[in-house]
């Protein structure tokens, strides 16, 4: 169990192009930290830099109080879980979960111990005996974790483990992953794509693009309180509206203009935040929640305004309808009660204290 | 027309294409039986006839009079001649010794190049496995001028180790460029894997790449016993003291007495000596065709 430190981290490839730009993170011992981003934005090269498999350009990686910038893979006290598994192909369930441990010549009733009761947390005791080609996906997948929990490592490190499985059983092994971290309480660090995965499994949630770290937080406040256009659009499915829109004062308050006439107003409150922008064009991003029908709306702030849905996506507990609005294709959550039809204009109630103005010079939210 | 209609019916001409391509299919296979039959025969009728004539009386080989396809009356002299005869076993021995120490030499210097090759990648490590091809590309009668020189210089002509030295330029660069491929197709994660569980360069190879290559080596090592049991080029001109002698050149220079040819034991001791390649063969096919690298990764 350990804490680990990512301090001005960056990889240069050969002709200096930049994978990671210099980026500093702090994982608590016991955290279960979770690095989310499109692909290509650094995150398994981070990943990576701190197995030891990729060579730190600068900067220095601190895993429980040492410097491993210099350490081999073997010797940083580390699990890893592939993709696509890497098993070892000729060797049965139970080789596959001990080898590491016979390579550090433990003694061979400790890996039976460890075997066994690392067997027993994934429930895969009935496979022990079998070679990886006559497991399914998600066996598989059990045994690779399996075979980072018997070494009782410092920090578990997860690369995108569930990418090669199906949908039914991504979310399946999902529950699985947050549960052998409830027991084992291993320090862990999660590479994924996929922001669901993130927001389930991680304590904190680290969203990268480009080579740095654009926001790091709690689930949830990577949720509400986004710091960036990048981090509001990239969580959340649907992902949250942007519309363009003007910022005008009236009289003691602001008012928001969107395309095709509609006029929001913004809640008093958030006034002296805005008045900066008072006349500037911003972006204005709502999530599709908090656009919804005109039933049961009698809480305070909300913006009515009309729009055309041009698709409605009935999904059973809700209906999506997709709106164009001047420019901007936006998407509101229904009550499936709603009588609603394609082409024919729908009042619509904007959750005006959950809204968000993006600064569009910088990209971050105001 | 109906919507069950059947698309030839609705297409005009469509029928007529389908039965064209039943037929097409037919002459594919015609052709490739036929083709197929005439090599088999081509292949066939040496061993076959080699068989035969092992089998015939030295009065039968020589009588012109009789169909040289039929044997009237079968004999095992020959076989019992050319076993009995001690220089056929000294060169059976020969052999033996030569093509054991040429495998393992090829087989041990192949598998660690290939490994450095295929995954530590280092300064000039892809010119040096091109490299390595290329040299598979100098025929040895090319070069058995200049390595004569060399084993004579060493002192080992006219001894089976001057070819335990030199046959392995014949085999190390194929072997290695077959093993490149073999490493070269195992994920990437798995050694990372191994990495991370504190395998070392070694421990990686024995436990990892070896077992998992498996069908690789064996292919490579057939290859090496192949060129090794059947080079003739090496030894005509680097041995001629008889003792000394492999199978490959024994045979067809020892057992010729003069000007007779004793064509019954000959053709013997050549179908006794393609009896071991034969067996390596069949015993090591299965492990060659299967598939060991399934289920490494999501496969």
């Amino acid at each position: 169990m350990a804490q680990v430190s990512l301090r001005k981290i960056v990889k240069e490839y050969e002709g200096g192009v930049q994978a990671v730009k210099g980026i500093d993170l702090e994982i608590a011992d016991h955290e279960f930290v979770v690095l989310v981003g499109p692909s290509g934005c650094g995150k398994s090269t981070t990943l990576r830099m701190i197995a030891g498999l990729e060579e730190i350009s600068a900067g220095e990686i601190d895993i429980g109080g040492a410097v491993v910038n210099d350490v081999p893979p073997r010797d940083r006290d580390i699990a890893m879980v592939f993709q696509n598994y890497a098993l070892y192909p000729h060797m049965s369930v139970r080789e596959n979960m001990a080898f590491g441990l016979m390579l550090r010549k433990f003694p061979k009733a400790e890996i039976d111990r460890r075997v066994n009761e690392a067997a027993r947390i994934l429930d895969i005791g009935m496979l022990l005996d079998r070679k990886p080609k006559a497991l399914s996906g998600g066996q598989r997948q059990r045994v690779a974790m399996g075979r980072a929990i018997v070494r009782d490592p410092k920090v578990f490190l997860f690369d995108e483990p569930l990418s090669n499985l199906d949908a039914k059983l991504r979310v399946q092994m999902r529950t699985e992953i947050k549960k052998v971290h409830q027991t084992v309480r291993t320090t862990t660090i999660y590479v994924t794509h996929d922001q669901v995965e993130a927001m389930t499994l991680a304590d904190r949630v680290v969203v990268m693009n480009h080579g740095v770290i654009e926001q790091v937080g709690p689930p949830q406040e990577l949720y509400h309180h986004p710091r960036t256009r990048f981090v509001a659009g990239f969580i959340g499915s649907p992902a949250m509206n942007f519309i363009p829109a003007k910022v005008v004062e009236r009289g003691n308050g602001l008012v928001l203009h969107l395309p095709l006439g509609t006029e929001l107003a913004v809640p008093e409150h958030r006034v002296a935040r805005y008045k900066a922008y008072a006349g500037k064009t911003v972006t204005f991003g709502i999530r599709p929640e908090h656009l919804t029908d005109t039933q049961n709306v009698n809480k305070p702030h909300v913006a009515i305004f009309n729009a055309t849905p041009e698709v409605l996506e009935p999904m059973g507990m809700e209906t999506l309808a997709h709106i164009k609005l001047g420019g901007a294709e936006i998407c509101a959550r229904l009550d499936p009660l709603v009588a609603a039809s394609p082409g024919v204009p729908l009042p619509l109630a904007a959750d005006m204290n959950n809204m968000h103005l993006i600064d569009d010079a910088t990209g971050l939210v105001i | 027309m109906s919507a069950t209609a059947r698309p030839s019916e609705m297409v005009p001409g469509l029928g007529r294409r389908i039965g064209s391509l039943r037929s097409e299919r037919r002459w594919a296979l015609w052709t490739a039986y036929i083709s197929l039959i005439i090599a088999a025969v081509v292949m066939l009728a040496p061993p076959l006839y080699m068989l035969l004539t092992s089998i015939k009386t030295s009065a039968e080989i020589a009588d012109p009079s009789g169909n040289p396809w039929l044997v009237l009356n079968p004999t095992w002299e020959n076989y019992a001649g050319i076993i009995g005869n001690p220089m056929f076993r000294g060169f059976f021995y020969n052999s033996i010794i030569l093509t054991v120490c040429v495998v393992v030499i090829t087989m041990v210097i192949s598998v660690l190049a290939a490994f450095a090759l295929a995954r530590m990648k280092f300064f000039g490590s892809q010119v040096l496995a091109t490299g390595v091809f290329l040299t598979y590309l100098v025929p040895d009668t090319l070069l058995f001028i200049p390595l004569y020189q060399i084993v004579g210089g060493l002192g080992l002509l006219n001894s089976i180790w001057g070819l335990v030295l030199v046959y392995p330029t014949l085999t190390v660069p194929f072997c290695t460029w077959i093993m490149i491929g073999y490493f070269a197709s195992i994920p990437k994660e798995l050694d990372e894997a191994a990495l991370i569980d504190g395998a070392n360069w070694m421990q990686m190879l024995t436990k990892i790449f070896i077992p998992v290559a498996l069908p690789g080596i064996i292919a490579a090592t057939i290859f090496a016993f192949t060129v090794s049991w059947a080079a003739f080029v090496y030894p005509t001109a680097f041995i001629t003291r008889p003792d000394e002698m492999p199978l490959t050149i024994g045979v067809v220079s020892q057992l010729i007495r003069g000007d007779t040819f004793a064509w019954g034991q000959l053709m013997a001791g050549a179908l006794i000596a393609a009896l071991p390649p034969v067996v390596v063969y069949a015993f090591l096919m299965d492990y060659y065709i299967a598939g060991l690298t399934a289920g490494a990764t999501k496969g």
